[in-house]
């Protein structure tokens, strides 16, 4: 045999240099220790499942640096022996390494502080929920052939009438369905500029990104701001215990105390996964998406499709705008977005334009997110840049050397012309 | 059903593909459509399957006029269709393939897998297909595809069936097995238009022969008459249907191939210790069904086969292990089997398409700039000479009749300074006038002292144009003998037999 070839001992490779990484957090480690706490402070809320509490541990920082190493060297060992002996390292070796690395790393960030690991995975999915939807509408949007940049645009109207809505009506649910509509607008626009007029889908996305943040701002300091009270003090939309899953130890109160925005994103990863592949509608959508000519062959309606499929996305980009505003119980901020949509935008492509996957995906940019958050206000002694840094180099690195290569719908970003 | 064609005419532009045409086509009836490749072929039956709409004329079905909105309608009156260029998706599976448009689904639009699955293997079944519902598309060989394209077709019960070409894509196997589905079909009293250009075909099949030419019809034909006749009648001119080349003068062997061996992704021996080699102006035709390493050899050449052992030379210097670009630079000419896939940038002008490989440097280039005069002046010459049907030389390949696409590509390949010609089923596809302006020059290629390398799959081609035969069987050569072998042998060497 020649020479080996570098795709079949790509993951071993890139699990070695990680590991290195561990080893380099090892030796490097300060002697401290590190205090996880499961649950979150005694004296808060007292949820239903807070009810059972966990101990706190507490952990030898380099202790626990050693031990990670030990066992990410074991994994890269193995993945070796898997791609030397020709056979394909499993997912989950890939997978049990990066818990055990990102937890590595939160022990040696979190070092002489109090981690708590419900407050964590609070924070991260209330940061992921906007990023979910939005890739959601990437998905929805890109699957039927039409490359969607606009999410930023998206998710900002639906912040932005979510509040104004909510406000004017009284009553949040009001609000959502603002949401929903404005959402669905948006992409609407995107899609009569891509259909009709076979503008560059690129740059009619990022037009309408520009044109919606100008709109809100414009709106918002010519009488939002100066009139609170009329215009941008959304009510709350109370927050719901599901009966039996919240009683769930450490994850219920995490997962099933929440806005009920957030129950609506879990149906919509389902809802959209579902009907995707197991449907009619989502096997149409995606021939569109793949080779618009065929479909057309066989009597779909091309356009059609494309803008139904492209304006449902939209309206699930406007319920995650309206999480800023509605499922925060905050007013509507300029830009309060801030680049959420291109975010999501990363999880769709992380996520492989599948609508599980990109939620999971969004979910670790959340998580990310949240821990630059978290690890400033426990005042952390890593520098701040590094922690800026760190979620995005752990994405290339993550994208590039574990997903591999990834292909989209082969027709997103082409128009298509009858003759 | 009865179909009947009155008066249709189709431009695109200035262009007239359709003029005037008029077709009558009976319940039970196997009408065949002639026409050089660019006649309007392909064009007619689009705006028949409603892809098109015509400039003028009706469509009736059983005599009444129907107007089709678009393939939907079509589909709806009874029409199913072939399509010459494949409308598949490549990453679902075949059932998925088969069943768009109208797929079976449970409650509220849920689909309906299993039903689909037994869908496909009945009909499948029917016509002895043997295909697997969940292969994915794009794994599967041409030959494959193209049955699935049948199955498509036939699964809504079509009362009126369009073949555009399904032919130039099977081995001679399959087309027989085609062709014996398209009698059981016309049996059932389904009517059937069939576009083919190989003439052994239509006389086979054919109840009526209709001829276009230059987007008009040039008369009826009835299957009785000679091959040359309907040849002539089809391109308008007397055709040598057989090569005449004299004999080869044959130099060293330039290109030697020793020990090749290769294994496909699940570890199969796609080819198995190949060796041969080729004298300079010599042709050896590759011969054998389909699917027998054919690909893999040509691949390996290019350097497309990154796992293949063993050594391939030519002029003393090894290509294997080369990148493609090398190998294209030391003067391998290739056309590859699939024009429209590997060949050509459909969304690329011909001009365009005919530097392809050569973008980047002299005489297309000076200094950073591209020598657009140029480029249009050798485009046009090469238009010319290899008589592309096209508007002008700024027309996007994609919008070619496939035969002329296949030219664009055999036009850029024999246009460079060359070591070796490689050619891939080059005549797939064209009309009998174009085979043969294709034939002799590859004969050229030949005598100009260039070793070449044509893998066949028609034994007709492979006799004719050969000087010596190497016949492949499962990644092995069976054995190399000269073009004199009779038949029947070569026929049996094809089946694994060696000589
Ligand atoms: N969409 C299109 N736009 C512009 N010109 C077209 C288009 N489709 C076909 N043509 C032109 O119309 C003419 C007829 O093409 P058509 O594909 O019908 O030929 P054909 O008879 O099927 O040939 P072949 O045997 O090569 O398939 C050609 O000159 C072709 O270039
Ligand atoms: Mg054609």
């Amino acid at each position: 045999m020649k020479a080996l070839k570098l795709g079949a001992v790509r993951v071993p490779i890139i699990l070695s240099v990680l590991t290195l990484i561990t080893l380099w957090l090892a030796v490097a480690a300060p002697s401290g220790i590190t205090t996880i706490q499961v649950n979150s402070n005694a004296n808060s809320t007292g949820a239903a499942g807070e009810a059972f509490r966990f101990a706190n541990i507490t952990a030898i920082t380099a202790q626990s640096a050693w031990i990670s190493f030990g066992l990410t060297a074991i994994v890269t060992a193995l993945a070796w022996w898997f791609s030397l002996t020709a056979r394909k390292p499993s997912r989950w070796l890939s997978i049990g390494f990066g818990v055990i690395f990102v937890f590595n790393i939160l022990i040696s960030l979190f070092n002489g502080q109090t981690m708590t690991i419900t407050a964590l995975l609070h924070g991260s999915l209330s940061l992921a929920v906007p990023l979910v939807f939005g890739s959601l509408a990437g998905v929805l949007s890109e699957r039927v052939g039409l490359v969607n940049i606009a999410i930023e645009g998206q998710l900002l109207a639906g912040a932005f009438v979510s509040a104004l809505v909510a406000t004017l009506v009284q009553n949040p649910w009001a609000g959502l369905v603002g949401a929903l509509v404005a959402g669905a607008f948006v992409s609407w626009l995107l899609a009569v500029f891509a259909i009709r007029y076979v503008v560059d889908q690129i740059i009619i996305g990022v037009v309408l990104n520009v044109l919606i943040v100008g709109l809100t701002n414009f709106m918002f300091s010519t009488f939002m701001s100066s009139n609170q009270a009329l215009f941008n003090s959304p009510p709350r939309m109370p927050s719901i215990d599901v009966p039996g899953l919240s009683q769930i130890p450490v994850l219920g109160p995490v997962f099933f105390s929440q806005s009920p925005i957030v129950y609506l994103m879990y149906f919509a990863v389902a809802g959209v996964w579902f009907a995707l592949y197991k449907t009619r509608w989502g096997l149409r959508l995606r021939a569109v998406g793949e080779y618009p000519k065929a479909a057309d062959t066989v009597g779909i309606k091309v356009y059609a499709t494309r803008y139904r499929s492209v304006m449902i996305g939209g309206a699930l980009a406007g319920l995650g705008g309206a999480f800023f505003t509605l499922g925060q119980s905050l007013a509507f901020g300029k830009e309060m977005t801030n680049g959420a949509g291109y975010i999501a935008l990363a999880a769709l492509i992380f996520g492989r334009w599948n609508p599980v996957y990109a939620a999971f995906a969004g979910l670790l940019f959340g998580f990310a997110e949240n821990l630059q958050y978290s690890l400033s206000t426990v005042g952390s002694n890593v520098p701040s840049d590094f922690l800026l840094m760190l979620p995005y180099v752990l994405t290339v690195v993550l994208v590039a050397g574990l997903v591999g290569k990834v292909t989209g719908p082969a027709a997103a970003g082409k128009a298509y012309i009858k003759s | 059903m009865k179909l009947e064609l009155r008066g249709i005419t189709k431009r695109f532009g200035s262009l007239v593909a359709n003029e005037n045409v008029s077709l009558l086509v009976q319940p039970g009836e196997i009408h065949c459509l002639l026409g050089e490749n660019g006649a309007g072929k392909s064009t007619l039956m689009n705006v028949l399957y409603g892809l098109y709409h015509a400039d003028a004329g009706e469509i009736l079905l059983d005599d009444k006029v129907v107007n089709f909105a678009g393939p939907g309608d079509a589909m709806a009156a009874g029409i199913g269709m072939v399509h010459q260029h494949f409308m598949l998706i490549p990453v679902f599976t075949v059932a998925e393939n088969v069943i768009l448009g109208h797929e079976p689904t449970k409650f509220g639009g849920v689909l309906d897998m299993a039903a689909a699955r037994v869908k496909v293997r009945e009909i499948s079944d029917q016509f002895g297909f043997d295909l697997d519902p969940d292969a994915i598309v794009g794994d599967l060989p041409v030959g494959v595809q193209q049955r699935v394209e049948i199955v498509k077709a036939l699964i809504s019960n079509a009362q009126i069936l369009i073949f555009d070409e399904p032919t130039a894509v099977l081995t001679p196997q399959e087309t027989d097995e085609l062709m014996a589905i398209m009698k059981a079909l016309r049996e059932r009293g389904t009517a059937i238009v069939f576009i083919t250009h190989k003439l052994r075909e239509v006389k086979e099949v054919a109840d009526k022969i209709t001829v276009l030419r230059l987007g008009k019809v040039v008369g009826e034909a009835s299957p009785q008459e000679s091959a040359n006749e309907l040849a002539s009648m089809m391109v308008g001119r007397a055709v040598d249907l057989e090569i005449v080349k004299e004999p080869a003068k044959l130099g060293d062997a330039s290109f030697v191939v020793s020990g090749l061996s290769a294994l496909s992704h699940n570890g199969t021996k796609v080819l198995d210790d190949v060796s041969f080699e080729i004298h300079k102006g010599e042709i050896l035709v590759i011969a054998g069904v389909q699917g027998n390493g054919q690909t893999e050899l040509t691949e390996a050449i290019l350097g497309l086969q990154y796992k293949a052992t063993g050594s391939i030379k030519l002029n003393g210097e090894e290509l294997l292990g080369k990148r493609v670009k090398q190998v294209l630079d030391m003067g391998v000419g290739f056309v590859p089997e699939d024009r429209t896939e590997d060949g050509l940038v459909a969304d690329f002008t011909i001009a365009e398409n005919l530097m392809l490989d050569r973008a980047d440097r002299k005489p297309f280039v000076s200094g950073l700039n591209l020598r657009l005069a140029y480029l249009r002046e050798f485009a046009t010459k090469l238009v010319q000479q290899y008589d592309v049907r096209t508007q002008s030389i700024e027309t996007k390949a994609g919008k070619l009749s496939g035969g002329n696409q296949q030219k664009v590509v055999l036009a850029r390949e024999l246009s460079r300074e060359l070591k070796l010609f490689v050619a891939s089923q080059p005549t797939r596809g064209l009309d009998v006038g174009s085979i043969e302006f294709v034939h002799e020059q590859i004969v050229k290629t030949r005598n100009s002292g260039l070793p070449v390398l044509i893998v066949a799959t028609e034994l007709d081609e492979a006799v004719q144009l050969g000087d010596r035969i190497a016949v492949m069987y499962r990644g092995k050569i069976v054995g190399i003998v000269p073009s004199t072998t009779p038949r029947q042998v070569l026929g049996q060497m094809m089946a694994g037999i060696s000589a």
